[in-house]
C-alpha cells in the first residue's frame, strides 16, 4: 500500500495551509457565526486561488485534477473550523464532471469555476445516510421532471446559484441540477444545526418542475457518496490536529496545584492517544484520496469508509478530552473547544458515523 | 537503476521466492516459540537452528555483509527482497537475533579485524549463539545504573554480579556485556565498559527464569568471580556507555546493517480474521457474531492505520505536525495493538477459549500462550506507560512529570 503526493497537490497543500493561518483565525469565524452572514471575501479569495475549479477538467477552465485534490485544501480549512462551501461546490463539480452531459459541462461547469457557488441537497428530514432511503421523487411528465420532497442540511444554498439534489425516478435514485433561482421564494428556510459554523437549510422542492436535461447519468449517486464522504473525512482530519494543537497548547501553559497540568500522566497519556489517532487518520485519509483518483471502486470505497470511521472516532474523542481538559474553562462558550466538539457532532452525524461505516465496511471486507 | 540491475533482482526476487517455497520446514509437530525470547526448549532451539543454518547456507541471511567475513557482499536491497520472502511465506524465524541484529552489525561497526573474522560467520550460520547483557534486577532498563562488575586482574577481568531478562541464555556460547570497570569516575557513565564475554567459563549461569505462560526462554545470569580473558574488552576501558548506545541503535532499528531475516513469528489481524472464519462461538461459526464482525472491522482498520502510516511519514509535504510521531510511537502502537488483539482472538472461541497449550485447544493453544505472551512487548523495552510519557514529552513537548 502506497501513498503518493503529486506536485501540484503539495502546492495545494502548501498554499492552503498558509492561506487559512494567515486569512482565518478563529476570531474571524467567531465573528461570521455571530452574525449568521456567508463571508463573500473570503470565497472570492479561494475562486482566485483556482480552488473553485480544482476538479474541473481545463477545457471548462479548471485545474483538470480529481476530487481527492481538495483533500490538502479542506484538510487545512478544518484545522481552523472554517465554514466555507467550497465542499459541496468541489462535489457537485466533480459529479457533473463525470456525469453530466457535454451540454450540461458546457453550462454548468465554467460557471462554477467563476466562483458561483454549488450546493447540495442529499439528506432528508428521515436522517438517513443510505441514499435508499431518499423520499422525494421526481416523475418524468410532460418533457420534465416534477418534484416531491422535502432536502435538509443544504449548505449555504441562500449564496449558492446552483443545488444538486437526490430523488428517485421509480426505484433508482438519480441526482438533479436546480438552479436556485428556479426555487420559489419562502421554500428555503434556515435551519439551527450544531455547528454554528456551518449556514444550513432545509429546502420544500414540492411542486418544482425542471427540465429534462436537468438529470446526471445514473450511478452518480455513489460518486456523490464516496467524494462528500472522502472531503468530510479530510475536514475532520484537520478538526483533530486543530483541537491537539489547542488542548496541548492549555496543557503546555495551564496551571494547578503549582504543577503544569500537561505534566500529569492522566492528562499527558490521552494526548498521546489522541496524537496516534491523528496520525492514523490522516494517513487513512490520503491512502483513500489515492484511491478515489482512480475511481470509485471497492478498494476506494473501502479506504474512504476506513477513512470516516477513523475520523469520527478520532474526531470525537479528540474534542470531548478537549473540552474535559480545559477544566472550567472548557465549559464556557468562549474557548475554542466548544467549535470543534460542534463540528466533530457536524460531521460524524452529516456523514454517518462510525457505526454506520463499519457496518458496510464488515459486507465489504469479510463477506 | 539500470536494466540490467532491475532484471538481476526480479532474478533473485523469483529464485527466494521459489526456494522458500520448497525449503520452508514442515510443521515439527509441536510448538514453534513466537519470537527469540521464547525459545524454552531443546527441541524448539535445535529446530530454528537448524533452519537459520540452512537458509544462512542458501546464501539467504547476511547478504549485504562482507564477503571476507561470511557474508554474501551484496547491496541490501538483496536482503530486503528475501527477507520480506520469508515474512510473506511465514517461514521460521532466525533464532540468533542477538547476533544477527545487534552483535553482529556492532562487531562489523567498531569491531576489530580479529573479532570480525572469529565472530561474524558463526553468527551468521547459527554455530555461535549470543545473548545481551545490560539489563540488571535493580535497575530495568536504566543501564546508566548498571553494577555487575569487572575488574582487571592480570590478562584476565573478573565479572561479578548479575543480568537479567537474557533470552537465550543457557545456549548462548557468547553475550554482549556492560559492566562496570571502575566507580570512581566523576558521571555514572564513564565507569561501563563494553564486553563480546564467553558464556562458557566458570563462575556464569544462566538460571532460566519461568514465565506466566510456564515456559523458559529468558534467564537471570549470576557471575560469581567469573574469569573472562581481556581482550573481551570492546574499545578502550570506560567507553562502555558509548558501545552500548551504538547496539540499541541496532536494536531498536534506527540503524541498518542487520543480517536480515525475521526474529518472530507474524500475527496481525488478518491471522484473526482467518481464525474467525473457522471457529465456532457459542454455536456458530466466529465470523457470524455481530459482535465478532464489529470487532474484527475496527481491527482491519486499526492495522492498515498503522501499515499506512510508515507508508505517509515518508511522502515529503505529508510528514506532518509532529515530527518523530509515527517513529516514537512505532513500539507502543505495535505492541498494544498484538496485546489487544490477542486478547480477541480468545473471544472468538466460546468455551475453547479457557483451555491452554494441548492437542485439544484450537491451533495447539498458540491463541491463549500469544496473548500470555504479548506482555513481553508492552513491558520490556520501556512499559507502554513509558512509551505513553516518551511521545507526550519528546513529540508533543509538554512537560515532564
Amino acid at each position: 500500500m502506497k501513498i503518493t503526493l503529486s506536485d501540484e497537490q503539495r502546492l495545494l497543500l502548501e498554499t492552503a495551509q498558509s492561506f487559512f493561518i494567515d486569512r482565518c483565525p478563529i476570531e474571524q469565524t467567531r465573528k461570521n457565526m455571530s452574525n449568521g452572514k456567508f463571508d463573500q471575501s473570503l470565497w472570492q479569495e479561494m475562486v482566485e486561488l483556482g480552488w473553485a475549479g480544482v476538479n474541473i477538467p481545463e477545457e471548462f477552465g479548471g485545474l483538470g485534477l480529481g476530487i481527492e485534490s481538495l483533500v490538502p485544501i479542506v484538510e487545512s480549512m478544518g484545522r481552523f473550523v472554517v465554514g466555507s462551501p467550497i465542499k459541496s461546490t468541489a462535489v457537485a463539480a466533480g459529479l457533473i464532471s463525470s456525469f453530466g452531459t457535454y451540454e450540461q459541462k458546457s453550462i454548468y461547469l465554467p460557471r462554477i469555476v467563476k466562483g458561483e457557488i454549488a450546493s447540495i441537497g442529499f439528506i432528508e428530514e428521515n436522517g438517513a445516510w443510505d441514499d435508499g432511503f431518499v423520499e422525494t421523487v421526481a416523475e418524468l411528465r410532460d418533457g420534465g421532471f416534477s418534484l416531491t420532497g422535502k432536502k435538509c442540511f443544504v449548505t449555504d444554498v441562500d449564496c449558492s446559484s446552483l443545488v444538486l439534489v437526490s430523488a428517485k425516478v421509480k426505484n433508482e435514485t438519480n441526482i438533479f441540477i436546480i438552479e436556485t433561482s428556479e426555487i420559489p421564494e419562502g421554500l428555503v428556510k434556515r435551519e439551527v444545526v450544531i455547528d454554528e459554523t456551518v449556514r444550513s437549510f432545509q429546502i420544500d422542492l414540492n411542486g418544482l418542475f425542471i427540465g429534462e436535461n436537468q438529470v446526471l447519468g445514473s450511478g452518480s449517486n455513489r460518486l456523490a457518496d464516496l467524494s462528500s464522504l472522502l472531503l468530510n473525512a479530510a475536514e475532520m482530519s484537520g478538526g483533530v490536529s486543530g483541537v491537539l494543537q489547542l488542548t496541548v497548547d492549555y496543557l503546555k501553559n495551564r496551571k494547578a496545584f503549582d504543577r503544569l497540568i500537561g505534566s500529569y500522566q492522566s492528562l499527558k497519556h490521552p494526548m498521546v492517544d489522541i496524537l496516534i489517532s491523528s496520525e492514523a487518520l490522516r494517513s487513512h485519509l490520503y491512502y483513500a484520496a489515492n484511491c478515489l483518483s482512480s475511481g470509485p471502486d471497492k478498494e476506494a470505497e473501502i479506504a474512504i469508509r476506513m477513512a470516516s470511521a477513523s475520523g469520527s472516532e478520532a474526531f470525537a474523542y479528540a474534542s470531548d478530552r478537549a473540552i474535559q481538559f480545559h477544566g472550567g474553562f472548557g465549559f464556557t462558550y468562549d474557548c475554542n473547544a466548544q467549535l470543534y466538539m460542534r463540528r466533530a457532532l457536524w460531521c460524524q452525524y452529516q456523514g454517518g458515523d462510525q457505526v454506520y461505516q463499519k457496518k458496510l465496511l464488515e459486507t465489504l471486507l469479510l463477506d | 537503476m539500470s536494466d540490467v540491475a532491475r532484471i538481476e533482482i526480479e532474478e533473485f526476487r523469483e529464485e527466494v521466492r521459489n526456494w522458500f517455497t520448497e525449503n520452508k520446514p514442515q510443521d515439527p509437530g509441536f510448538l514453534l516459540p513466537e519470537t527469540f525470547m521464547e525459545v524454552g526448549t531443546d527441541e524448539q532451539f535445535e529446530f530454528l537452528r537448524d533452519w537459520q543454518r540452512k537458509v544462512y547456507e542458501a546464501g539467504y541471511i547476511g547478504i549485504s555483509w562482507p564477503k571476507d567475513y561470511g557474508g554474501g557482499g551484496r547491496p541490501q536491497i538483496f536482503q530486503d527482497i528475501a527477507t520480506r520472502e520469508m515474512v510473506t511465506q511465514r517461514v521460521p524465524f532466525m533464532p540468533n537475533t542477538i547476533g544477527l541484529n545487534w552483535a553482529g552489525p556492532l562487531i562489523l561497526k567498531v569491531g576489530t579485524e580479529e573479532n570480525k573474522r572469529k565472530y561474524i560467520k558463526n553468527i551468521l550460520s547459527a554455530e555461535d549463539i549470543w545473548c545481551q547483557g545490560f539489563s540488571e534486577p535493580e535497575a530495568g532498563s536504566d543501564l546508566g545504573n548498571t553494577r555487575c562488575s569487572a575488574r582487571r586482574d592480570g590478562d584476565d577481568y573478573i565479572i561479578n554480579g548479575s543480568k537479567i531478562w537474557t533470552s537465550l541464555g543457557t545456549y548462548a556460547k557468547y553475550m554482549i556485556l556492560l559492566a562496570r570497570t571502575s566507580k570512581e569516575k566523576s558521571s555514572k557513565y564513564a565507569g561501563l565498559s563494553f564486553f563480546l564475554a564467553p558464556m562458557g567459563v566458570d563462575g556464569i549461569d544462566p538460571e532460566p527464569i519461568q514465565k506466566l505462560t510456564g515456559e523458559y526462554g529468558f534467564c537471570q545470569t549470576f557471575f560469581d568471580d567469573a574469569r573472562i580473558p581481556a581482550d573481551c574488552l570492546m574499545g578502550e576501558e570506560g567507553d562502555g556507555w558509548k558501545t552500548a548506545m551504538i547496539t540499541l541503535t541496532f536494536e531498536r532499528g534506527a540503524s541498518g546493517g542487520q543480517a536480515g531475516g525475521t526474529s518472530m513469528m507474524e500475527l496481525n489481524a488478518y491471522d484473526v480474521l482467518e481464525l474467525a472464519r473457522r471457529v465456532r462461538r457459542n454455536g456458530k461459526l466466529a465470523i457470524e457474531d455481530t459482535y465478532v464482525r464489529e470487532k474484527l472491522v475496527s481491527f482491519l482498520i486499526e492495522f492498515r492505520g498503522n501499515q499506512l502510516m510508515s507508508a505517509r511519514e515518508k511522502v515529503p509535504g505529508l510528514t506532518g505536525d509532529w515530527p518523530g510521531a509515527v517513529s516514537l510511537s512505532g513500539k507502543l502502537r505495535n505492541t498494544e495493538l498484538r496485546r489487544r488483539l490477542t486478547q480477541f482472538s480468545l473471544s472468538l472461541m466460546g468455551a475453547n477459549a479457557a483451555r491452554f497449550v494441548s492437542e485439544n485447544s484450537v491451533d495447539g493453544g498458540k491463541w491463549q500462550r500469544s496473548y500470555l505472551n504479548s506482555f513481553s512487548a508492552t513491558i520490556g523495552g520501556g512499559t507502554s506507560e513509558i512509551q505513553h510519557n516518551i511521545v507526550g514529552e519528546r513529540v508533543l513537548g509538554l512537560p515532564k512529570d
